[in-house]
């Protein structure tokens, strides 16, 4: 029966004295009496593997995407991908007229519609010389850092988001919010597509009673940033997560255009609001913080210091807002026209340095009609702040940068 | 900060040969700016970076700016006296001229370092067609990096030494420049089934009529 039915042969023979092949570097091995074993791949230095984050995912911020080679958690390689909400806004803007562009500089960065209007306000002033009255002036100083402080906290609640801390941080975060689009919504008619300013002024005067609502909103803030602080600062998880995470050097920001909160958080002393004195912020007391170390965490805690300056700018300002007209009585709205020539404006928004490029022709339509979107440049060094980080840290180093795909893309 | 005359005299003399003009802004902002020439442009910029008493470490912003061909018509009269003694003639003649165009890309520089600023670098390129290779200033200020892949991906200038120089805001496989001011946009752009008048138009030119249906069979 035997020889109809041999046996199955098992064809490798361990040796108890050959030790495993398994984590072995040899392809193959071997054995006493002739036969062969292939080794096991080894796990521990596999292949590299690429990774889509995005379009569509919760931690990019909308339609952002990240091409990520990773060596097991490691990021070793990373690009990032965008154009997915291009519609060539300067295209759009240099076949319109001056002042139907405004409303829609509110969609480059719209958590900020307010400091994108007063860019782009200041660049047409620059380009026609058109001066402000001060009560405007006020009133852009108090919006802009109102939209700071609206910035600044969403951030705060995005950041705790993408560390995993999901609803609670980021619900405390929207409340505060929303008081201050109440604001935005009782002064310009819209909560977040302001349209407010125009070139030589601002658009509706402030009531006594909406700078009474601002004063007492300015002074409720410093209680929910102590609330929020003693929730979040100290919090162990927060630090294990985000301290030495995604360190940026300062030399690298600078060299690669890097403005606003992180290069700040990185120790580089550069605010507009004191370096150019736009407006009438010399007349404000305020300081800059600064970090220490570039990371993560300095990169929150600057906005959460940037925050309480503001606050200090509003008393001030609110308190010594004068009455008087808001648009300069020889401002041209229609037939508006400026001479030939170009103008570089530029102010601190609360993502960094954001300024329109102008030239004019003489003709009701800008000849060329750019915008210098910071949370766009501010992208430069993403792959070099994430590499050797894992994977989970790549969310929250995206977090900091504090990225609106409206502006990135345009 | 010295003035951009002293500025670019110094410049001057210290890359003999080099192409440095002032380009004037007539308008009330008067930001001037320097047009420097392509081929010694990138020492120019590392010289700007480095000296110190400029140490413009911080490039703001880079876009570019399309000037088209433009024609002119040039009017030159001349006065040609009457033999009889009379008034003289006024001949007018007109001769068509036609501007050179091309790409121009400005920089804006400012110092981080000393608080001053902005220095306006303008380069231009030869035409519009096939010379439209600049040198890139990423190795220089990294923060050129992804403005100078948008203005080769919006006007289509090409940067020599630029490290990943590929199209950024549009997608890899579409072929034109946008911004440039020349662009048509493809007439089946963003087309939508509802027939409004001018949309439906533009539709029926770019899908042909189909062919009548071939009827085959007895019937």
């Amino acid at each position: 029966m035997s020889d109809q039915f041999p046996e199955p042969s098992f064809g490798v023979e361990h040796d108890s004295s050959g030790g495993s092949s398994l984590v072995t570097g040899h392809s193959s091995l071997e054995l006493p009496g002739g036969s062969h074993v292939t080794a096991v791949h080894d796990p521990f230095h596999g292949d590299l593997l690429e990774v889509s984050m995005g379009p569509h995912h919760p931690s990019t911020h909308g339609v952002f995407r990240m091409m990520v080679t990773l060596d097991g958690e490691t990021i070793v390689k990373l690009k990032p991908v965008f154009g997915y909400l291009h519609r060539n806004h300067e295209k759009l803007g240099e076949n319109t007229t001056y002042l139907s562009s405004m409303p829609y500089t509110d969609r480059l960065d719209y958590l900020n519609s307010m400091t994108n209007n007063w860019a782009y306000a200041l660049a047409v002033e620059k380009l026609a010389g058109q001066p402000v009255p001060e009560r405007a002036e006020y009133l852009r100083v108090i919006l802009a850092e109102l939209t700071r402080l609206l910035n600044h906290t969403c951030l705060a609640g995005f950041l705790l988001q993408d560390t995993g801390a999901s609803g609670t941080p980021l619900m405390y975060a929207f409340r505060e919010r929303e008081k201050i689009l109440d604001l935005f919504e009782s002064l310009s008619g819209s909560r977040m597509m302001c349209n407010y300013q125009r070139f030589g002024g601002c658009r509706v005067d402030a009531t006594p009673e909406w700078l009474a609502a601002a004063t007492q909103l300015t002074d409720g803030y410093n209680e929910f940033l102590d609330e929020y602080e003693a929730l979040i600062t100290g919090n162990e998880i927060l630090m294990a997560r985000t301290q030495d995470v995604g360190v940026l050097k300062p030399d690298l920001a600078v060299s690669a255009g890097i403005t606003g909160p992180m290069l700040r958080a990185s120790g580089v002393n550069y605010d507009l609001r004191k370096v150019d004195g736009y407006g009438i912020y010399p007349r404000f007391e305020f300081r800059i913080p600064l970090g220490d170390h570039g990371d993560t965490y300095d990169r929150y805690m600057i906005r959460v210091l940037e925050m309480r300056e503001s606050i200090k700018i509003l008393r001030q300002a609110l308190r010594a807002i004068p009455a008087g007209p808001i648009l300069d009585p020889k401002a041209k709205i229609r037939g508006f026209r400026p001479k030939p020539g170009e103008a570089y404006g530029r102010i601190e928004g609360p993502k960094g340095e954001i300024g329109f490029y102008l030239i004019s022709d003489g003709s009701p339509n800008p000849y060329r009609y750019r915008v210098r979107p910071p949370s766009f440049i501010n992208l430069t060094i993403l792959e070099d702040m994430c590499l050797g980080q894992t994977i989970a840290d790549a969310v929250i180093i995206l977090g900091s940068v504090d990225i609106v795909l409206g502006e990135v893309d345009r | 900060m010295e003035t951009l005359e002293q500025l670019r005299d110094r410049l001057r003399v210290r890359f003999p040969g080099a192409e440095i003009s002032i380009v004037t802004n007539p308008g009330p902002a008067a930001q001037h700016s320097l047009l420097v020439g392509a081929p010694q442009a990138r020492d120019i910029a590392f010289f700007l970076r480095d000296d110190p008493a400029l140490k413009l470490d911080f490039c703001s912003n880079v876009t570019g700016v399309d000037w088209p061909e433009k024609e002119i018509i040039e009017t030159t009269r001349t006065n040609v006296p009457d033999a009889a003694g009379g008034p003289g003639k006024i001949i007018e003649q007109k001769t068509r001229k036609l501007l050179p165009g091309c790409l121009e890309v400005v920089y804006h520089l400012y110092s981080m370092a000393l608080k001053h600023g902005p220095v306006i670098v303008r380069l231009r390129t030869a035409n519009r067609t096939d010379g439209v290779t600049l040198p890139s200033f990423t190795p220089v200020w990294r923060a050129a990096e992804f403005q100078e892949r948008e203005v080769f991906d919006l006007y289509g200038v090409g940067f020599e030494g630029h490290p990943d120089l590929r199209r950024i805001l549009m997608w890899d496989e579409f072929k034109d420049h946008p911004m440039r001011k020349d662009y048509v946009e493809p007439d089946d752009y963003e087309w939508e089934p509802t027939p409004h008048g001018a949309v439906l138009e533009k539709a029926k030119k770019h899908y042909p009529p189909a062919a009548p249906a071939v009827v085959t069979g007895d019937k």
